[in-house]
């Protein structure tokens, strides 16, 4: 017995380690999904789809060495370019994400080169991310390589920016205060429209949220579903679906998501806006430049445009939400999505956020909001 | 208040039922002040007095007067005197509140747009130096100055010690000053006006080799108060390229935003509910 035990312990990693090394690569036709297996990968790709997936594995394991290896040479990226697009720079939401799994579609393949659709999943400290990346591979030798292009980094000048914020600090009386003489309001904050609708994962509640105030607020806005007995259904809140800290007279979308509850059921909605007062700078200005409806590579329509940092002041985490509107004006859904890259000073970048192909008809005009996230504050 | 009751039944049951002795309380007593109950009969007996925050016990003399400190008279409220010899007698009175020595005074909002309709507020709550809320009527006299003008000046009598006011904030920006006067004694407060929302939002353009600059002309509420700096104010252009947005604080009155575009564009802008002009600039030649 003392014999038999290591034996077959010994025979059954061998066997997995072939089944590993012969599987994860030779995935051919239909979609191929990876996740990492240590001590294994760098085989020889033999087909496109074991190519990207080998490539991936490596990526999913930070082994950047293997990565760059398995690039065609073709490709125009330095090791270092290639790495630090994958691991991230100046503590943007790559910085802190890690590729949990990958899907690789074929969308065309010759002899010659072939073109994979690469479904990245990532997880993040905002909630998983989904990615879609299209490869160009060569088949170079007796393997196929991917064509890596670098990606533009926005590279800052060294520089000057004079920035005269403006700021709004706090100050708390003293304990031996009267009563009643020293007292601040919160700031009077609006719910200027809501909408619910039903869609695929539940009911959704959004609208926006205006500070009509002249100081800065911290806003929350909770929603509670009441059923045709005037009880409770559930009550969420708008959690990251909104700009928690609006300045004097920012408008904001907010969403609240009721996930698997049907409006069926909900014969009223009650909204409840918390507010408080904060310090608040009015600083970064981030401009949302070149806005644009268009379909993607999937055919969904996303919204498209660039994020223009106007301040001297690295954005670590931008976060877009849009709000989208119908032909009278009424708030038909809200999404949001973070950009991946830091948003350096007087730098632009890309973002995209998707909106449901149900509504994407409807949708007649839309308005963008940047809610951003920077170490320096934090 | 159950635990006063408990406390008189189990004193009248102890005692039985008799008529030896009588104890006479004053028709009205003053908060803080001394005072006195006269007694008939003869001999010793235990006397009890219950009142707002207080239970006291002592052995009396029947016949002679019992002395009440000014110190068990500080509360103001209903007091129970109760007199216990073969059989026990009790009477009750009411002291009342003391001559106003302080003024509780709240306002609201501490924060008000310029020119809106009754959106101040005050109450003020005369007490005694005791911390008794005066119930009888007095005149209490609030007034309002902005600056060096004053916006009201109000002579209100108290209702069961309550006096308000409810008027409309000024017409400008600035600290509004609020007093409240009773005889001797004051409170003031300090409500702050703003600007109220944007009036007339214009903007102007002009288009450099990077883009168009877009501004707004100093941003002032109906009144002609400055709007104050950090009001956010949006500035959309749509064109061709699609639609572009900047949120851009007010500094020194003035919103300011670099928008890159290069064909023709055009610019609106808004602050909060409120929408500005519309600017049509052309493309780059």
């Amino acid at each position: 017995m003392k014999v038999i035990l290591p034996i077959i312990l010994v025979v059954v990693t061998a066997g997995l380690m072939v089944l590993a090394v012969f599987g994860v690569g030779q995935a051919s036709g239909g979609v191929a999904t990876g996740s990492v297996m240590p001590g294994l990968g760098g085989a020889k790709a033999v087909t496109p789809e074991g190519a990207a997936t080998n490539f991936l594995t490596q990526v999913q394991r930070r082994d950047w060495g293997r990565a760059y290896a398995a690039l065609s040479k073709a490709s125009a990226v330095d090791q270092q370019s290639f790495t630090q697009e994958w691991t991230g720079s100046n503590g943007g939401l790559r910085t802190f994400s890690s590729l949990e799994k990958f899907d690789v579609r074929p969308m065309h393949a010759t002899d010659a080169d072939a073109d994979m659709r690469v479904r990245l999943h990532w997880t993040t400290p905002v909630g998983p991310v989904e990615e879609v990346r299209d490869f160009h591979l060569n088949h170079e030798g007796d393997s196929w390589k991917i064509v890596w292009h670098k990606m533009q980094m926005a590279s800052v000048p060294a520089q000057v920016v004079p920035v005269t914020y403006l700021r709004w600090d706090l100050v708390s009386g003293g304990a031996d205060d009267e009563w009643g003489s020293h007292n601040v309001d919160a700031p009077r904050v609006r719910i200027i429209s809501m909408n619910a609708v039903d869609s695929a994962e539940g009911s959704v509640v959004m609208g926006e949220v205006v500070n009509e105030d002249t100081i800065p607020a911290f806003v929350n806005v909770n929603a509670t579903l009441v059923d045709a007995a005037g009880n409770p259904i559930d009550d969420e809140s708008s959690f990251d679906k909104i700009a928690h800290i609006l300045l004097p007279k920012q408008v904001s979308p907010y969403r609240v998501d009721f996930p698997k509850i049907s409006l069926k059921n909900v014969k009223n909605v009650r909204m409840d806006v918390k507010v408080t007062l904060v310090p608040a700078s009015a600083d970064p200005v981030i401009g949302v430049m070149n806005q644009k409806l268009d379909p993607d590579a999937q055919g969904k329509t996303v919204l498209r445009g660039e994020l223009l940092n106007q301040s001297g002041q690295t954005v670590n985490i931008p976060h877009v939400i849009a709000s989208f509107y119908d032909n009278t004006g009424k708030v038909v859904w809200v999404a949001d999505g973070y950009v991946d890259r830091a948003l350096l000073p007087q730098s632009t970048e890309p973002f995209a956020v998707e909106i449901p192909k149900s509504l994407a008809g409807k949708v007649q005009n839309f308005h963008v909001l940047v809610n951003q996230y920077s170490m320096e504050k934090s | 208040m159950w635990t006063r009751n408990i406390c008189i039944v189990g004193v009248l049951s102890l005692a039985g039922v008799g008529v030896a002795q009588e104890l006479r309380v004053p028709a009205s007593v003053t908060a803080g002040e001394e005072t006195a109950i006269s007694t008939t009969g003869n001999g010793k007996a235990t006397f009890y007095l219950l009142g707002p925050g207080l239970a006291n016990k002592s052995e009396v003399s029947l016949g002679e007067e019992i002395h009440l400190r000014s110190q068990d008279l500080r509360n103001a409220g209903d007091y129970l005197a109760i007199l216990c010899a073969e059989t026990c007698r009790s009477s009750s009175f009411y002291v009342t509140a003391a001559q106003p020595a302080g003024l509780s005074f709240l306002v609201h909002p501490s924060r008000v747009p310029a020119g809106m309709g009754e959106a101040v507020s005050g109450v003020a709550l005369p007490f005694d130096q005791f911390h008794n809320l005066v119930l009888d009527p007095v005149t209490v006299n609030f007034q309002l100055t902005a600056g060096n003008a004053s916006l009201l000046s109000r002579a209100v009598r108290t209702q069961n010690g309550v006096a308000w006011f409810r008027t409309n904030s000024g017409k400008s920006a600035g600290k509004l000053q609020i007093v409240a006067t009773l005889g001797a004694v004051s409170s003031s407060r300090a409500v702050q006006q703003v600007a109220a929302d944007p009036c007339n939002l214009r903007i102007k353009g002009l288009r450099t080799p990077k883009g168009i600059v877009v501004e707004t002309d100093p941003v002032r509420d109906c009144s002609g108060n400055p709007v104050p700096d950090g009001t956010i104010v949006t500035f959309s252009a749509a064109g061709a390229d699609g639609r572009s947005t900047v949120d851009a604080p007010i500094k020194q009155g003035v919103a300011r935003a670099q928008i890159e575009a290069s064909g023709p564009q055009v610019i609106s802008v808004a602050s909060g509910v409120v929408m500005g002009n519309e600017l049509r600039v052309g493309g780059q030649p």
